[in-house]
């Protein structure tokens, strides 16, 4: 980079285009995210109820509830249902647990067609490897400040 | 003879035969109509949606060359490119051919360039007959450039559809069809886009430029042309185009028609239209060359626009760089 | 309508408000900033870190349930309270205490994954 580029940059046309950009749908977007949010949660609820009447309690709970969760939002994503829930709902399908599950399984898919080491298992964790990589270090650094005070 | 960035071809090489393939989604607009090969299955019967592309330009540039009459060893060179790394595309069609290759990179231009191209080479005497092709995939180039097909993630209203689709010409030194009048090398146009969503946005002023500098060298005005044609600038990047011009004197909008925006049946759906290399290439090769055939455009300036990033200079957060080339088509 | 039914019904009532106003939360930020999901799913995994180090998260678990555990930020308050409860057994729990606790997830997100590559491949999208 010559760094000559830069005097090119338009400030004026940047602020124009800005002008011209089409409206984000704020209302729809964030009713559409509050509720298949607010609903995906209520299953993971009624999933730990569930498994409570069955008899499973604490820790045993709270981890067979996530599997359930991570099992549904694999298998829609398989059957091409999570893309469209997705597309529609935006933040209330990506934070869920089932998002992250989503995350993991269509790079899975996708690149299964490179291979199964170097395309499937490898490209496993383009999006998620970050949430692994970021939680474990946080983790780290509270497990060591909580040892230390 | 070249005067500024435009190249006047004194005896002007001639477009004799043409040919488009499309995708399913793309068949229910208007190039369900004129496109000569309509897949039903995206997949075009291959593995992988690299080799369904690789596939559909090979189809289009063996039909274009079957339609014009003529046989392999009648042409002299291939000039193609696509948006996949490496161009893979359309060197993997090319190994089907017994003719020479030449790779061309431009982005979603590279339809404009290689017919400019390939009038250049015929022009100055040295092939008599090229090809000039390109083609682009929805789901390889979905892959490539953004996420997984299955990740469930909001599209931004600036985003635009890649065309699954590919179409070619066989440009000869004589016969009859439609003229390659002259051709407008482009310049790379940097305003700063960073968004990778807003592709309209980053391509305007490279058509402006291009489109522009095409008035002054030829000294021709918007009202002289019947169609003035630009690639995939969608909904969005239309209007700043005209704004554009229309800052620097020239009235475009009673001429102007982008591929993008009438590829698609419903517009609503796609936001901002069509994208790709494919996206000109299917329409210029079917619906306008028809209709110039038949008498009903005279006189068409086709300007198609490229994004020359890649996914690389984009999470380095470089602006993006885009370039258009331009090609005067005359009956 | 027995009380436990009614405590049963408030307990969905306050999973929906919660865990609905969390992606509320990640919707409004989308909308107004270019984060990226990948980005969204990082920052909201960091933020239930830290507000479970800091003692906050733990009492909304404890009122919304399933509400606070579902999203993302959940998985963070699951990796910090294994480090905290590994804390208090000494260094070497301490440190290996926050993946010990994530591990039915993220195993399950493997496994599950691996299966679902196998049974299904990739389609391209018409809308």
């Amino acid at each position: 980079m010559t760094g000559k580029s830069r005097d090119n940059y338009n400030e004026n046309y940047l602020n124009y285009v800005k002008t011209q950009d089409p409206p984000t749908q704020h209302l729809k977007n964030c009713a559409a995210a509050f509720g298949v949010g607010g609903l995906i949660c209520c299953i993971g609820q009624f999933i730990r109820y569930s498994f409570e009447f069955a008899g499973f309690s604490g820790d045993e709970l709270a981890g067979l509830t996530s599997v359930v969760l991570i099992f549904l939002g694999c298998l829609l994503t398989g059957l091409g249902v999570y893309d469209r829930i997705g597309r529609y709902a935006g933040a209330g399908s990506i934070v869920p647990i089932t998002g992250f599950a989503n995350s993991v399984t269509s790079p899975a898919i996708e690149f299964k067609t490179e291979g199964w080491i170097y395309g499937m298992a490898a490209k496993m964790f383009t999006v998620a490897g970050a949430i692994i990589v970021f939680g474990v270090f946080s983790g780290v650094l509270v497990g060591l400040v909580y040892l230390f005070i | 003879m070249k005067k500024g960035n435009t190249v006047f071809f004194k005896k002007p090489p001639v477009i004799t035969s043409f040919a488009a393939v499309c995708g399913s989604k793309e068949s229910e607009g208007v190039l369900g109509e004129f496109a000569d090969i309509t897949l039903v299955d995206d997949m075009y019967g291959e593995s992988t949606y690299e080799k369904a592309e690789c596939k559909m330009l090979s189809s289009a540039i063996a039909l274009a060359i079957e339609k014009g009459g003529l046989e392999e060893k009648d042409i002299d060179v291939l000039m193609s490119g696509d948006l996949l790394n490496q161009i893979i595309s359309a060197s993997f069609a090319a190994r089907d051919f017994n003719f020479p290759f030449l790779g061309v990179y431009s982005a979603c231009s590279t339809m404009s360039e290689t017919l400019l191209l390939g009038a250049m080479l015929i022009n100055a005497g040295y092939v008599k007959r090229a090809v000039a092709a390109t083609g682009s995939h929805f789901a390889s180039a979905e892959r490539q450039y953004r996420y997984p097909l299955e990740l469930g993630c909001t599209r931004p209203p600036q985003a635009q559809w890649t065309v699954t689709g590919a179409g070619g010409c066989v440009i000869s030194d004589k016969g009859n069809g439609i003229k390659i009048v002259n051709g407008t090398m482009g310049k790379v146009c940097d305003f700063g886009v960073t968004d990778v969503n807003n592709m309209g946005a980053a391509m305007a002023p490279a058509a402006a430029d291009t489109i522009m500098q095409h008035f002054k060298d030829t000294g021709t005005d918007a009202d002289d042309y019947d169609l003035i044609l630009t690639g995939d600038l969608g909904a969005l990047g239309s209007r700043i185009l005209k704004d554009l011009t229309w800052e620097k004197g020239y009235d475009i909008s009673p001429k102007h028609v982008d591929c993008g925006e009438m590829v698609y049946k419903v517009i609503e759906k796609e936001f901002q239209g069509g994208s790709g290399a494919g996206c000109s290439a299917t329409i210029l090769n079917s619906y306008i060359f028809t209709k110039m055939n038949a008498g009903l455009y005279k006189r068409v300036l086709f300007a198609a626009t490229g994004a020359l990033l890649s996914t690389v200079s984009s999470q380095q957060g470089e602006s993006i760089p885009c370039i258009s080339h331009a090609v005067q088509l005359e009956v | 309508m027995s009380a436990e039914l009614v405590d049963i019904l408030l307990q969905y009532l306050k999973a929906f408000i919660v865990g609905g106003g969390i992606c509320l939360i990640a919707q409004i930020i989308i909308n107004y900033t270019d984060l990226t999901a990948g980005k969204i799913l990082v920052y909201f995994m960091l933020a239930g870190v830290v507000l479970t180090a800091i003692g906050v998260y733990q009492p909304l678990v404890e009122f919304a349930g399933a509400g606070a555990t579902v999203p993302i930020s959940g998985f963070g308050y699951l990796l910090a309270q294994g480090a905290i409860k590994g804390a208090e057994k000494g260094f070497f729990s301490a440190i290996t205490g926050s993946l010990a606790a994530a591990s039915a997830g993220v195993t399950a997100a493997v496994v599950f994954a691996f299966i679902m590559s196998i049974l299904f491949k990739s389609r391209t999208k018409r809308n």
